[in-house]
């Protein structure tokens, strides 16, 4: 597939199609890889990589750069698609000047649960029939290859195309995932439960803001928190308060409009599971205004900037769920 | 050298955390690490290091500085400072421990920095020597040796005891307070154990890099170069690599207005973020790939052109493991090396 | 966290009113002498679609023990569609607020006409004592803004 990436890929620059192409670059070791942009064969050959470890969504680079000159060459896989299709719809990446060769998707394996399990001294990974064959400083180890996975594609829903110039590989279908599982469980919880699991899992929060920065959804010049005139910025997690803020505005500010792509789940360096607030408002969304998938379409309009005029009342919520 | 049998570990933990604060490195149901203040039955974590570094106890994401009251004109200002109590942290690693020189050398040359200082005397530093090595580790590159780290007091394992030396008076008040419970040791097997993490260390991926190329001679040379496009071009600015690291220490000071008086506080900030570092006249670093520049130029070049040949990084790896688009300061120390 | 003469604790209500009916059905409610808690703090906002989460939540930072939004009925507000954007965005957020824990009878939206003087008294009472059986706010609170 790499190869195969690679070739379309100076054939492209050579038709003069696209000045450039961003994707993947090798790192240092088996599983650093880091979105680049590449404008010449040569740099194609000595660094491009796709592989298990290609998880990260280039579609906000391509905030920038699809307003630079000359069209760009991107590879996207079927999540990241979805995430190109709601910034079109917002109208924040010029279409055209994008060229999209759709790839097939994961899923792809994250480094840090495979360090989760003790495993240290990385040097190699591969999978041998399910499971994944680690050759380290200390020896070699072995994991199931499952277990190895990005929590993101643990439940993928989708290996379809939305959007694309052309395919290589085959186009998939949409999924029946089990993402709304872990969000179901902590509804079934009682509300003190739930207040302590949040409270556990925020208080680790370093308002680094990895989550906000790598979102495809968060595209404003300038953030909410970052300006001193909104009242809210503020550059540290000072207290609890603090914490359950920034995660409840950031997650509201991208409500209906959040792909459900898992970067901010991935990218935390605390390993809080972020993912878990955002699929509540999907879920919420889906069960109380019909199903709705951001980023499937351009044209629909986000259930927040919606209505109808039998929507239900906001005491909902104390019919719903556990107290 | 004294020791302590590794399953008496408990009855350590529960001497030392007897007259002071105690802080170990404690696991997390998700495999990472982080220092918790010790209560009965807490085990030491066997990862190799913390998520987040131990500057943390000496310079505090947020530290309240003072208070101010306001009546009509009158304005009071409160000192909130405490008297700080005594603690000690245990089980900091080399890179960690090295980390504290490099902070001293901002915090407490003059003007000194009281609030740093003071949780500087009351803290005693035991540091831990590595046994397992990370991919991702490379402290040996700015001199720093993982089998015998620095910090008021060191201890080794050797898989079945744990061997304390001090290193100052105030390691040495730290042993005799514990004395009781250790005995005198024989440390071959602990010899072998170094031996052993010395070859590894020699083996490590990163052990080759050198730090020739830079320090302060060849600032213009680094500034101008080509190559920062390329390195900048995915940095998200998120500023994840200055929350992890253990010797970055920009900070903001902001007023909180509490609806009964303003608490000034200050805060980590980050040279990634975008309003980083607006003055009067504005901010004189607009784009990423100056700011980007500015950090990995201020640890390889300024830092140790002001600090006599001193490095601004320790080689602890948490960059690398934690960038969301894994860049870090190896990659940019291999692309401007000069052969 | 307030106390009265019997120190009891008393609520910190805020409310969001728009200007065109709760806050016309408050005025209401006052020239016909009809009695509600003093806890109450009135906002006025144009139209109950301008009340932003991060209102709601900074309320809750300042002190507030429970937040409730008015507006017109659906179907009737003053800008034609505001409040149908309210419903939706406070259904999301209060559940949303839910999930983390919060107690669900600390929020609440209510539809009073400029004509219900009296149902806007009989909300605010109500919702006061809903209040007051919680407890101060301790889950969304901030420590730096509490009085000692």
């Amino acid at each position: 597939m790499q190869e195969a990436m690679i070739n379309r890929a100076k054939q492209l620059l050579a038709d003069g199609t696209v000045n450039r192409v961003i994707g993947w670059k090798r790192g240092e070791f088996v599983y650093d890889v880091t979105p680049a942009i590449f404008e010449t064969a040569e740099e194609l050959d000595a660094e491009f990589v796709y592989d298990d470890f290609t998880a990260a969504n280039v579609s906000k680079y391509l905030v920038k750069e699809s307003r630079k000159e000359g069209k760009i060459l991107a590879f996207l896989k079927p999540c990241d698609t979805y995430s190109f299709n709601q910034l079109t719809k917002e109208h924040r990446v010029v279409r055209d000047n994008v060229y999209i060769i759709g790839i097939p998707g994961g899923p792809k394996l994250d480094a840090e649960k495979i360090k989760a399990k003790g495993i240290t001294g990385i040097l190699g990974a591969k999978n041998d029939n399910g499971t994944l064959v680690i050759d380290t400083l200390y020896g070699e180890e072995k994991m199931p290859y499952y277990e190895a996975l990005s929590t993101k594609c643990e439940s993928c829903k989708s290996k379809k195309h939305v959007v694309y110039d052309e395919l290589i590989g085959e186009d998939g279908d949409v999924l029946e995932s089990n993402r709304f599982d872990m969000v179901e469980k902590l509804e079934n919880m009682s509300a003190q439960e739930r207040y302590d699991f949040w409270r556990e899992q925020l208080s680790k929060c370093i308002r680094c803001n990895a989550c906000r920065n790598v979102c495809p959804a968060c595209t404003c010049e300038k953030c909410v928190f970052d300006n001193p005139d909104s009242g809210v910025e503020n550059k540290a997690p000072a207290d609890s308060f603090e914490e359950n803020m920034f995660h409840i505005i950031r997650a509201f500010h991208v409500a209906g409009r959040c792909t459900d792509c898992g970067e901010c789940s991935r990218v935390c360096p605390q390993n809080i599971p972020l993912h878990l607030l955002n699929r509540k408002f999907i879920k919420d969304i889906n069960s109380l205004y019909g199903n709705y998938q951001a980023g499937e379409d351009t044209t629909s309009r986000a259930p927040l900037n919606d209505y109808k005029t039998d929507d239900c009342e906001a005491s909902i919520v104390h019919e719903r769920g556990v107290e | 050298m004294l020791k302590i049998s590794l399953d008496k570990l408990d009855e350590l933990f529960e001497a030392i955390s007897a007259s002071q604060t105690l802080y170990i490195p404690a696991d997390r149901e998700d495999g990472s690490a982080e220092y918790r203040k010790y209560e009965s039955g807490m085990k030491l974590s066997s990862a190799l290091n913390t998520v987040r570094s131990a500057k943390d106890f000496f310079f505090p994401q947020t530290e309240n500085l003072v208070d101010f009251k306001m009546e009509g004109k009158n304005i009071e200002v409160i000192d909130i400072r405490k008297e700080s109590e005594d603690f000690v942290i245990f089980g900091v690693r080399a890179c960690d421990a090295r980390s504290f020189t490099i902070l001293d050398k901002v915090f407490l040359a003059e003007p000194v920095d009281s609030y740093y200082k003071t949780r500087r005397e009351h803290g005693t530093v035991v540091t831990m020597a590595c046994t397992r090595p990370s991919e991702t580790c490379f402290c040996g590159v700015f001199g720093i040796d993982a089998t015998a780290p620095e910090g008021d007091a060191a201890c080794w394992s050797d898989g079945e005891s744990i061997f304390f030396e001090a290193h100052n008076d105030k390691g040495q008040k730290f042993i005799d307070s514990i004395s009781s419970l250790l005995e005198e040791g024989d440390t071959a097997k602990l010899e072998e154990t170094r031996e052993k993490t010395r070859a590894i260390l020699k083996k490590l991926p990163l052990a080759g890099l050198s730090t020739e190329s830079f320090g302060g001679d060849r600032m213009m040379e680094h500034f101008n170069s080509e190559k920062w496009g390329e390195l900048s071009e995915s940095c998200l600015g998120c500023g994840t690599c200055t929350f992890v690291c253990p010797t970055c220490q920009c900070y903001d000071i902001k007023d909180f207005n509490t609806g009964h008086g303003i608490k000034r506080f200050r805060c980590w900030d980050s040279c990634m973020y975008s309003d980083f570092t607006k003055m009067a006249h504005g901010n004189p670093r607009l784009t990423q790939l100056e700011r980007f520049r500015q950090r990995f130029m201020h640890k390889l070049v300024y830092f140790p052109a002001n600090n006599n040949g001193e490095f601004g990084c320790v080689g602890c790896g948490r960059c690398l493991s934690k960038c969301p688009i894994s860049m870090n300061i190896v990659k940019v120390m291999k692309a401007l090396e000069v052969k | 966290m307030q106390v009265n003469e019997n120190k009891e604790f008393e609520p910190l209500i805020v409310a969001f009113c728009c200007n065109w009916c709760s806050y016309a059905g408050a005025d209401l409610s006052g020239t016909n002498r009809l009695n509600y808690p003093t806890n109450v703090k009135i906002i006025r906002v144009p139209c109950s679609c301008r009340v932003n989460p991060m209102f709601i939540l900074r309320a809750f930072q300042r002190g507030a023990d429970g937040v409730i939004l008015c507006g017109c009925h659906p179907g009737d507000c003053h800008y034609t569609s505001g409040n149908y954007f309210t419903r939706r965005r406070m259904t999301l957020l209060f559940s949303m607020l839910d999930f983390l824990g919060i107690e669900r009878d600390r929020t609440r939206v209510e539809w009073v006409s400029a004509a219900e003087g009296a149902k806007f008294a009989a909300t605010m009472n109500e919702f006061t004592e809903a209040v007051k059986k919680l407890g101060p706010n301790r889950r969304l609170e901030d420590l730096r803004c509490r009085k000692q």
